[in-house]
């Protein structure tokens, strides 16, 4: 191997194709990542809330998506998602991007729910019993009460998850959806280079995750700080 | 200040926890105006009785009648009777991530009772009866365990209740701090303010009180005015109670 003209491809392939990288590649893997973590998110406080409930039936079926997602390979999920739903509910009448971002949701929402139910659980009980002691309903307790200390205490693990999820849409890649691994596949397409685009590809992603996971642990740290 | 309007009164209260009978059918009525204090040997049910009241711990068996109301009964909005009893813990529960005021007018809005400015106008009065009023945009980690519990009396008062819960107030404090929270406490029963009141500290039970609970073994095993209840104590376990403890 000549590390030489490996190099000067690298240099090559950056100076012609680093726009699609960045530009299509790097902007819609944010895109699916941002969209899979909030709306996750969101969808993940719901399930997080509905797995504590009364209801033995609604635990039960909170459980099984919990269980079914977390066990089963993403891959799978997104196959599922882009060829079988469409098939079956052609009402839905989505593009592919959409598709693959909604079974990026799904997804991310099992993970984000048991933090969100490991954060609420991690909350004293006793702020429950004198939120509920002054006279507050269950509901107006949990959203004013519990979540707002829940979250400060589960945002490392969302950070976490956000990191996963930036690394896992590199999957969507499978229906050429356009983010950085496209990218990636694109240009090796167009340039037989697979090992220059490769790190390259490989070079992106960390540029994302690393500061992002120094971040979380910073952010780690201030919390421990402060509980002194 | 006594009436002789029956606030609160338990019918044949049961409760247990697992194989454990914490209570075993008390029977009390607390009248308006009343200032109730419970003491007894720990697990004697003291606590679960006074957590039954407002209805953090739900009893198997037996009614509770609030101001007139079952509150026992199903399809009771618990929440709107629970704005009329005050209770405050053992462990504060000041709300950690809210600031001084905000612990304070947060309920009141919330349960539209008052408006933003109202209940900031009563979180400060209440805060200046109970010498906290510099500290009304501190977060709550910077308050001793004596500041946070004379916060967490003011959150409840800030509901007008009709009653206040008191569960053992200033067991989880350090000594020295003590005795500003007795004294709040102190002022407010004065007021004429319906008090429930767990504690540990007998001389504190006996100036306060109109009437003393003795629990122990899930039951109200003696009661009376203080003056008799300590100066002559008439069941065995009683008297074993005091001679521990005095």
């Amino acid at each position: 191997m000549d590390f030489g003209v490996i190099g000067a491809n690298i240099a090559k392939l950056w100076t012609n194709y680093w726009h699609i990288y960045i530009l299509e590649g790097v902007a819609i893997t944010l895109k699916l990542t941002f969209i899979a973590v909030l709306l996750g998110a969101v969808l993940g406080v719901v399930v997080a809330i509905l797995k504590m409930s009364k209801s033995k039936i609604i635990r039960f079926l909170i459980t099984v998506y919990i269980e079914v997602i977390r066990g089963t390979p993403l891959l799978l999920q997104l196959y599922i998602f882009y060829f079988v739903l469409p098939e079956i509910f052609p009402i839905f009448d989505f593009n592919e991007f959409t598709w693959v971002a909604i079974a990026l949701c799904i997804n991310s929402s099992a993970y984000v729910s048991e933090i969100f139910r490991s954060g609420i659980q991690s909350v004293d009980i006793g702020q429950t019993e004198a939120a509920r002691s002054l006279g507050l309903s269950s509901g107006q307790t949990m959203m004013r009460i519990v979540l707002p200390q829940a979250v400060k205490n589960i945002l490392p693990a969302l950070g976490n998850e956000f990191i996963m999820m930036l690394k896992e849409t590199s999957l969507a890649s499978t229906f050429f959806i356009g983010d950085l691994m496209t990218a990636h596949l694109k240009i090796k397409g167009a340039t037989y280079l697979m090992l220059e685009s490769l790190v390259i590809t490989g070079l992106i992603y960390l540029c994302m995750t690393y500061p992002l996971s120094k971040l979380v642990e910073a952010f780690e740290r201030k919390m421990k700080n402060a509980d002194k | 200040m006594q009436t002789n309007k029956e606030l609160i009164k338990t019918v044949d209260l049961h409760k247990s926890f697992g194989k454990l009978h914490v209570l075993q059918g008390v029977n009390e009525t607390v009248k308006k105006g009343e200032v109730v204090t419970v003491i007894g040997p720990s697990g004697g049910g003291k606590s679960t009785f006074l957590r039954c009241l407002n209805l953090l711990e739900v009893p198997e068996k037996g009614q509770i009648i609030f101001d007139g109301v079952d509150i026992t009964q199903k399809g009771i909005n618990i929440d709107l009777h629970r704005q009329k009893m005050g209770m405050v813990f053992q462990n504060f529960n000041v709300f950690p991530h809210l600031d001084v005021c905000k612990n304070i007018t947060l309920t009141p809005v919330l349960t539209k009772k008052k408006t933003q400015a109202e209940a900031e106008d009563m979180a400060k009065e209440l805060l200046n009866r109970v010498g906290l009023i510099d500290k009304l945009h501190e977060m709550p980690n910077k308050l001793s365990g004596g500041q946070k519990q004379r916060l967490a009396i003011v959150r409840a008062l800030a509901m007008e209740p009709e009653v206040m819960l008191f569960d053992e107030p200033t067991s989880a404090l350090d000594p020295e701090m003590v005795g500003e929270v007795l004294d709040v406490i102190k002022g407010l029963v004065n007021t004429g303010m319906t008090s429930v009141i767990v504690t540990h500290e007998m001389r504190f039970a006996r100036e306060v009180s109109d009437r003393v609970l003795f629990m122990a073994e899930g039951n109200v095993m003696e009661s009376g005015k203080p003056e008799d209840m300590f100066g002559n104590p008439q069941t065995p376990r009683f008297k074993e109670f005091l001679s521990k403890v005095l």
